[in-house]
């Protein structure tokens, strides 16, 4: 059973179609790396997987079931979880916060409004074990405002991971970090353990390729090459459009 | 002192005060200008829930408003018990809330604010025009306040006890609210709907939620609006009523608890108190209002809290720096 099947995706806004029979599948604790040049598709597949776009046609199968008429709001609920390519939090909280949030969002607990919410010992002890995955349980009170781009980053991993999926997406999780930065999200992403089946955009190639081991090249919504790392990276179709001569 | 205790204290002295209020206001006018305080701010605190924790600016809150003073009003002219119109008050104004609610969901933002005034303007003109039922411009008597246990609420005190105790639990109603989960799913949905969305949060069911809490709230305020004038007109459904709360929300400062409180006293001391000395009192309430959205944009009670550290700190780096200078003019 794979862990996320796409079958013939496509999209279209009005006349431009960004998706086109989007075909893949990717296996239990794999890790895939979605590659292409700017307005390949590559967000927009993103937001077809996790319902916030309607397909015009085709499927999406998690875990052997069937998603593509699931409400976005429910396929974290089976599973699936993903990260931002432009920060997505809540600025006016603190890290605790954030994180308490995303695992709120799971739980039976997000419907009552009559509990304290900073009594909940076991969402806040679950919110700072997330914390501490990402090496941010020592800051876990400072207000969201207060922190670095790359501390941010790290957050919202730590959210994706709070939720315990198993599929998780990374839309471009190293854009914007400073070398430093970006080695310690390398690291944490090389630490998830193989029961979380990542997919990941990037166009960082030196850290993607690192972490890749098959890879989808995207062209104007298309599949065009897919394989393994040693594969596409060598395929003349992949250096023609997007890694250059 | 911390700040938990000079919280409680605080608190402690806030609670005495509105206890006794009657003792030392004395003069029955002001214990009614009271009143009207403490139900414009249950009004206010219920509008706040959608304002300033779920970011929808509504405009049509005084359509609930008259919905539940209407109701009330013509089921005790139709000869029923006050439990009875209370009840069904309450009721059809929750009602009321789901339809407003399901309507004006559709959208957010100016959207949302464009509904709620079409939906406010409609529960006007039903009273404005529909004269049958309404009684149109002349409006409505409410013969007789309630009297719950035996205890009559036909004087100034009375009523003012009874209107302080429905008071004190939609604070409290309110502050369970604000900590609990369900109110940082709200705040949530306000400032990042669509990551709420990808959480795993139903945004809309949330707001929805919401929304008949704050229809609620306004349909108790509403009713013990009715019974403090023993009468409602069209005039109470009119934009200016939803206006006027919605300035009371957002001068006081919205999303937090004491800041509908203020607002509420602010707008009711001016039209009440003020207005018998100050012919131009409008104008008056117009440059307070420009007052705090110049000085404190975030509201009169965060926008205070704000000064307060501010001078404080102020205090404090005087206190530091002082002894500082004394060793610099020793040291040559």
């Amino acid at each position: 059973m794979t862990a996320l099947g796409v079958k013939g995706l496509d999209k279209s806004f009005g006349g431009l179609r960004v998706t086109s029979n989007v075909t893949f599948d990717v296996e239990p604790g794999e890790r895939r790396l979605i590659i292409g040049p700017n307005g390949a598709g590559k967000t927009t597949l993103f937001n077809l997987i996790t319902g916030e776009l309607a397909p015009d046609a085709g499927s999406i199968v998690l875990n052997g079931q069937d998603i593509t008429r699931v409400p976005s709001r429910r396929r974290p609920h089976l599973g699936l979880a993903r990260t931002y390519q432009i920060i997505t939090l809540f600025a006016r909280d603190t890290i605790l916060r954030n994180v308490t949030l995303a695992l709120l969002g799971l739980s039976k607990l997000r419907w009552d409004p009559f509990i304290d919410l900073d009594r909940q010992h076991h969402l806040i002890e679950a919110a700072q074990a997330a914390l501490a995955r990402v090496g941010l349980d020592h800051i876990a009170d400072r207000p969201l405002s207060q922190t670095s781009y790359g501390e941010r980053r790290r957050v919202e991993i730590a959210m994706a991971l709070a939720q315990n999926p198993s599929v998780l997406l990374l839309d471009e999780p190293f854009a914007g970090l400073s070398i430093d930065e970006r080695r310690d999200v390398q690291q944490l992403l090389l630490a998830i353990p193989r029961d979380v089946t990542i997919v990941m955009i990037e166009h960082n190639m030196d850290v993607a390729l690192e972490f890749a081991e098959r890879i989808t090249l995207l062209h104007f919504g298309e599949v065009i090459v897919e394989g393994s790392r040693a594969e596409v990276v060598s395929d003349p179709r992949t250096r023609e459009v997007y890694l250059g001569h | 002192m911390t700040a938990v205790t000079a919280r409680r204290a605080a608190l402690a002295l806030s609670g005495i005060a509105l206890i006794t209020l009657p003792i030392w206001v004395g003069n029955p006018y002001y214990i009614n200008v009271a009143s009207q305080i403490l139900l414009f701010a249950i009004f206010a605190l219920a509008l706040n829930v959608l304002v300033g924790y779920g970011g929808l600016v509504s405009l049509g809150h005084a359509g609930l408003f008259a919905m539940a003073g209407y109701t009330g009003a013509l089921i005790l002219q139709a000869g029923h018990g006050h439990f009875v119109a209370d009840l069904a008050a309450v009721l059809v104004t929750v009602a009321a809330s789901a339809v407003f609610g399901i309507l004006a969901l559709r959208s957010t933002g100016i959207g949302f604010l464009m509904i709620t005034l079409a939906l406010g303007q409609i529960v006007w003109g039903i009273a404005y025009r529909w004269a049958s039922l309404t009684n149109g411009d002349n409006g409505v008597n409410v013969s007789s306040r309630p009297a719950p246990f035996g205890f009559s609420l036909a004087g100034a005190d009375s009523f003012y006890f009874a209107t302080l105790a429905v008071f004190v639990v939609a604070l409290v109603t309110m502050a369970l609210f604000v900590r609990s989960p369900f109110g940082a799913s709200l705040r949530g949905a306000r400032d990042q709907s669509r990551r709420m969305n990808a959480l795993g949060y139903n945004v809309w069911l949330i707001r929805f939620l919401a929304f008949l809490f704050s229809g609620f709230w306004t349909g108790v305020a509403g009713l013990l609006f009715i019974y403090y004038n023993q009468f409602v007109s069209p005039q109470v459904a009119a934009l200016t009523t939803s206006a006027e709360v919605l300035l009371m929300v957002i001068s006081g400062g919205t999303a937090t608890l004491l800041g509908p409180i203020a607002g509420a006293a602010i707008v009711v001391i001016m039209k009440n108190v003020v207005s018998a000395y100050v012919v131009r009192w409008n104008m008056v309430l117009g440059i307070i209002f420009v007052a705090i959205i110049t000085f404190m944009p975030e509201g009169l009670v965060p926008g205070s809290v704000r000064f307060w550290k501010m001078g404080w700190q102020a205090w404090r780096r005087r206190g530091a720096v002082a002894p500082t200078a004394k060793l610099g003019e020793r040291a040559p």
